[in-house]
């Protein structure tokens, strides 16, 4: 099942990318899609972690709120480089990850990097260490909502 | 006109990212900074694309982001281990489920 | 028509170049390299994603603004992983995230010590 949606994905990006839709064109590119699936299925890395087809459905709409909250922090960080006087107080704190699968924790990490002020440093365990550019930046995390939220996509996959 | 507007944005945030890959007290500043001169890269080919009228440059463009993100961590783990061929990370091979 | 969707892509352009250049300020004036990882995000995200955004409504519905569109996803899912590398790397060869308690000139103890 990951075969085939890794399969149709290739597909559908070579035939975005290349643009020329000749017969033999799209023979060599169904051609070269069946020689990397092959490939991948050796190398053993085609798997739910890999290819999440299970979160395809709901990521769009994490992604929006992702979205929403990159551009205030944006703001955030905007206003605080411009001013005159760099007010900002970097500090060094630990969060707990309640995800228990890797590719959750994977996803929150990216996603505390994504949003500028504050940035993943270190992952221990189930902790995440995060370099914060503010204060602001450091409450946002602590509320705990982008936790709640990555961990609520993990459940429904 | 707005596309030379946008290039020379692009410029002179090109420059102040120079700045820092010159100024840089350590090699990790450097690595930033060129990292976020090949982002800006990336938009310049895009955006001179438009300007001289050649869209094929968007596929330049994507292979440029490519080559810059394995570029970047290959740097980091040259400087980190010291050669290329280790592997880095913690051995988790085989503990998945 | 034409002359809206030229304005709307003129305005995407110029506040995507706006935050470019914040970041590069950001990465020029910010006191250490993991606070210079915060410039260097501004750039990445919203900088890259509002300038791709008026390039996208340049390009119109054809191939060149799905490519745009995968020059994005790419930034999204690209920036984070080699920030982290480069964080990592820097945290494990002894690099210390600088503080302003670390720092010791004037104007800053006051300031850290009026927000205890």
């Amino acid at each position: 099942m990951h075969a085939i949606s890794l399969g149709l994905t290739l597909f559908a990006t070579w035939l975005l990318l290349s643009g020329v839709y000749e017969p033999f064109f799209i023979f060599l590119g169904v051609l070269s899609c069946v020689i990397v699936v092959a490939i991948a299925l050796r190398m053993e890395v085609v798997d739910r972690e890999s290819h999440p087809v299970h979160l395809s459905m709901i990521l769009p709409i994490y992604w929006l709120w992702l979205g929403k909250e990159i551009v205030l922090a944006n703001i955030d960080v905007t206003k605080r480089i411009l001013s005159p006087r760099l007010n900002i107080n970097p500090t060094v704190f630990r969060v707990q990850a309640s995800q228990g699968d890797e590719l959750g924790k994977v996803i929150y990490a990216n996603s505390i990097t994504l949003t500028p002020g504050t940035v993943t440093i270190d992952i221990d365990d189930d902790d995440l260490v995060i370099h914060a550019l503010s204060e602001t930046s450091k409450g946002d995390l602590e509320t705990g909502e982008m936790d709640r939220r990555v961990t609520a996509l993990g459940g429904a996959g | 006109m707005m596309f030379a507007a946008a290039t020379a944005a692009l410029v002179v945030a090109m420059l102040l990212a120079l700045v820092r890959a010159l100024l840089g007290p350590t090699v990790y500043d450097r690595v930033l900074a060129v990292n976020s001169f090949g982002t800006k890269t990336v938009l310049m080919i895009a955006v001179l694309g438009f300007l001289a009228g050649r869209p094929d440059f968007m596929d330049i463009a994507l292979l440029y982001a490519l080559i810059n993100f394995i570029g970047t961590l290959a740097v980091l783990k040259f400087f980190r281990y010291g050669d290329m061929a280790r592997p880095g990370g913690r051995p988790t091979a085989g503990e998945g489920d | 028509m034409d002359m809206l969707l030229d304005i709307i892509s003129g305005v995407l352009l110029a506040a995507g170049s706006f935050f470019i250049i914040v970041g590069a300020i950001g990465l020029v004036r910010l006191p250490d390299m993991f606070a210079r990882m915060h410039g260097a995000g501004v750039t990445d995200t919203l900088g890259a994603g509002l300038f791709i955004a008026g390039l996208m409504i340049q390009g119109g519905f054809t191939l060149i603004t799905v490519k745009l569109f995968m020059i994005l996803v790419f930034f999204f899912f690209a920036s984070p992983t080699s920030s982290y590398a480069l964080a990592n790397a820097a945290l494990s060869q002894g690099e210390k995230p600088w503080t302003r308690e670390s720092d010791n000139t004037n104007d800053n103890k006051e300031d850290s010590s009026s927000k205890t």
